[in-house]
């Protein structure tokens, strides 16, 4: 009883307990038929949400103010960099996601170029930032149809039981995530630095290298997400980052991460990425059309954190 | 002292480049023509500095003031006693979602997020195919043309005017203020927070739908994802008119002169300066960075 009862004392047991919810509702509609392909699916699309919110959830620990909008160009130019240097051959698939880490880690030190040397709020750097990222994307991948290396395609849609390897494997990663940040130096120097920046400075925290590592950190994840992305999806565009604006900042704050800094919360971004995608599978069963279902996931996202409720000294 | 005039002096660098690349550019015409959406916008950045004054963000003002504009292009003008309700109802979510947020503590960011999801998908059932049409009066009020001087100037005075007064010279904007300042002293002197921070947001309403409105004048239809942009735009403007995501420092005119420094920087005329279609986005992000660039500069060499 008393571990049940620390288990309902975290803030991310929630969102895993709303994605079992919507789960059962959808199962309940279609009679138990699908269930486990549900799964199936939502583990696969969940696994690019959960990429870029572990990069944004690093970036938004940093204190208020700090959040990374360039993420949506920085996928769409990185998917389009991976998909030209693999240049649909399997030899060169190593190469491609360097590249694509390369150019995403390029954007990430962009970034906190332009909030260093220009004392600029992150929000305003990063949307010039992504301003500027776009017209490259746009004019770099013009009339190109990139597609990916057949046994790039094969490796992202890879599944064993029905459990997507690529899920396994972001899993393993957000394990490390947790550790980096609650073992290591670099992991607790963002932390303090969320919690008292100043405080963090006085103490000896490098607080210019662990801010530069962050937002690189995040670029870095943009651009192996966009990689992923074009591979699972079998081409990359433009627009292919256009929704993770959104629900990175989404699957950070639902899963219990405090948008004030200084508290972050690894599983509760699985479980919120995993509440997402199935609420949207749910609606898409239910049948109701893209303006019904736009209004209930706004409503459930706004009931989802008024349930929650928030912390102390926010914002 | 330099500082308050940054915002002024952006404009101009923007201003002066215009005119370096286009002589042309700099008439009557050549200014109804670039700060054509400059009106919505600047009534989009008045919007974003009301929360901004609470220490608080609405990421939702863009599919706010897309639903806005669907409004107005269908009930508006067919049912004007029906669009009227249906607009006062929306200034009065906003004041709900004030309360709140204030009420349960609760992250703006999360709250506004999930309402732009509602507002968009709202707009959707509304108007499902871009289409409507403006009410005549309002497409009357926006084609407007006043002597010697283009009405968007006129119109962007006449908001800074306005706002100004009420949120920097009367003694309740001074309380508003206050709550994004010091609201522990605020709260100690007896004022109500929840108050203040249901009138930013109703403010914050209020000052959207006047931008879904005049946009959809100058549009003459309306489009679920119109505004989109909007949130964006909003608050880059307010950061350069010289506002502060927190600490209740913002200033209305600054905003005014940002939102116009942003029309600017995005209107058509960029064509007309040989920048091909694909850099275009990129011009804008420039503008930005060189405008805030110059910023630093000149408050380093203040110092």
């Amino acid at each position: 009883m008393a571990s049940l009862r620390t288990l309902l004392a975290r803030p991310w047991i929630w969102s895993f307990f709303g994605a079992l919810l919507v789960w059962l509702a959808t199962i309940a509609f279609t009679g138990g038929y699908g269930g486990g392909g549900m799964i199936t699916a939502a583990l696969s699309l969940a696994v690019f949400t959960v990429i870029v919110g572990v990069g944004q959830m690093f970036v938004i620990t940093l204190g208020p103010g700090n959040v990374d909008l360039s993420l949506p160009a920085n996928i769409g130019l990185a998917s389009a960099v991976a998909m030209k240097v693999m240049d649909g051959n399997d030899a060169m698939i190593a190469v491609g996601l360097l590249a694509a880490l390369a150019c995403g880690m390029a954007i990430g030190a962009v970034n906190y170029l332009l909030i260093w040397a220009l004392r600029i709020p992150p929000i305003i750097a990063t949307l010039s930032a992504s301003f500027v990222i776009q017209s490259v994307d746009i004019s770099y991948g013009r009339g190109l149809q990139i597609k990916p290396p057949p046994g790039f395609a094969d490796f992202t849609n890879w599944q064993v039981f029905g459990i997507p390897v690529l899920a396994i494997l972001t899993v393993l990663f957000t394990i490390g995530a947790g550790i980096v940040l609650q073992r290591m130096i670099y992991g607790r120097s963002v932390l303090a630095i969320g919690q008292n920046i100043r405080a963090a400075w006085l103490a000896g925290v490098n607080v210019g290298r662990t801010r530069f590592l962050t937002y690189t950190l995040s670029g870095a994840l943009g651009g192996l997400d966009g990689a992923l992305l074009a591979g699972y999806f079998r081409g990359a565009n433009v627009d292919i980052g256009n929704e993770y604006l959104l629900a990175s900042i989404a699957v950070v704050v639902i899963g219990g991460t405090s948008v004030a800094g200084g508290k972050a919360n690894v599983p509760g971004v699985w479980g919120a990425a995993l509440f997402l995608v199935l609420l949207l599978t749910m609606l898409n069963t239910f049948g109701v059309s893209v303006g019904v279902r736009l209004v209930l996931t706004g409503l459930i996202i706004v009931g989802v954190i008024t349930a929650a409720g928030g912390q102390k000294a926010l914002r | 002292m330099l500082r308050s005039l940054l915002p002024a002096l952006s404009l101009a660098l923007v201003l002066i480049a215009i005119a370096w690349l286009n002589p042309r550019a700099i008439s009557y015409f050549g200014f109804s023509l670039m700060l054509n959406l400059a009106i919505p916008i600047a009534l989009a950045t008045i919007a974003q500095m009301f929360v901004i004054a609470g220490n608080e963000l609405d990421l939702s003002i863009g599919t706010f003031v897309g639903f806005v504009g669907c409004v107005t292009a269908t009930w508006l003008k067919d049912a004007p006693l029906l669009g009227v309700v249906i607009l006062l109802g929306s200034i009065g979510v906003y004041a709900l979602l004030g309360a709140l947020i204030h009420l349960r503590n609760l992250p703006s960011i999360v709250v506004t997020l999930g309402m732009s999801f509602v507002w968009q998908g709202m707009a959707i059932l509304i108007l499902p195919k871009p289409g409507g049409k403006a009410p005549d009066w309002l497409l009357a009020l926006m084609a407007f043309k006043p002597p010697f001087i283009p009405f968007p100037i006129i119109a962007a005075l006449l908001i800074a005017a306005v706002v100004h007064f009420g949120l920097m010279r009367t003694s309740y904007g001074v309380i508003l203020r206050g709550s994004g300042g010091n609201s522990a002293a605020l709260k100690r002197a007896g004022w109500s927070l929840l108050r203040t921070k249901i009138a930013l947001f109703a403010l914050t309403g209020l000052f959207g739908v006047l931008s879904g409105m005049a946009l959809i004048g100058i549009t003459t239809s309306a489009d679920a994802n119109i505004g989109n942009g909007y949130t964006l735009l909003s608050i880059a403007g307010v950061i350069l008119g010289g506002g502060e995501f927190v600490g209740g420092r913002v200033s209305p005119i600054g905003a005014v002169i940002g939102a116009l420094t942003l029309a600017l920087a995005a209107s058509p005329l960029l064509t007309f300066m040989h920048i091909p279609p694909d850099w275009q986005v990129a011009a804008n992000g420039a503008i930005l960075i060189i405008v805030l660039a110059a910023r630093v500069l000149i408050s380093r060499r203040e110092r």
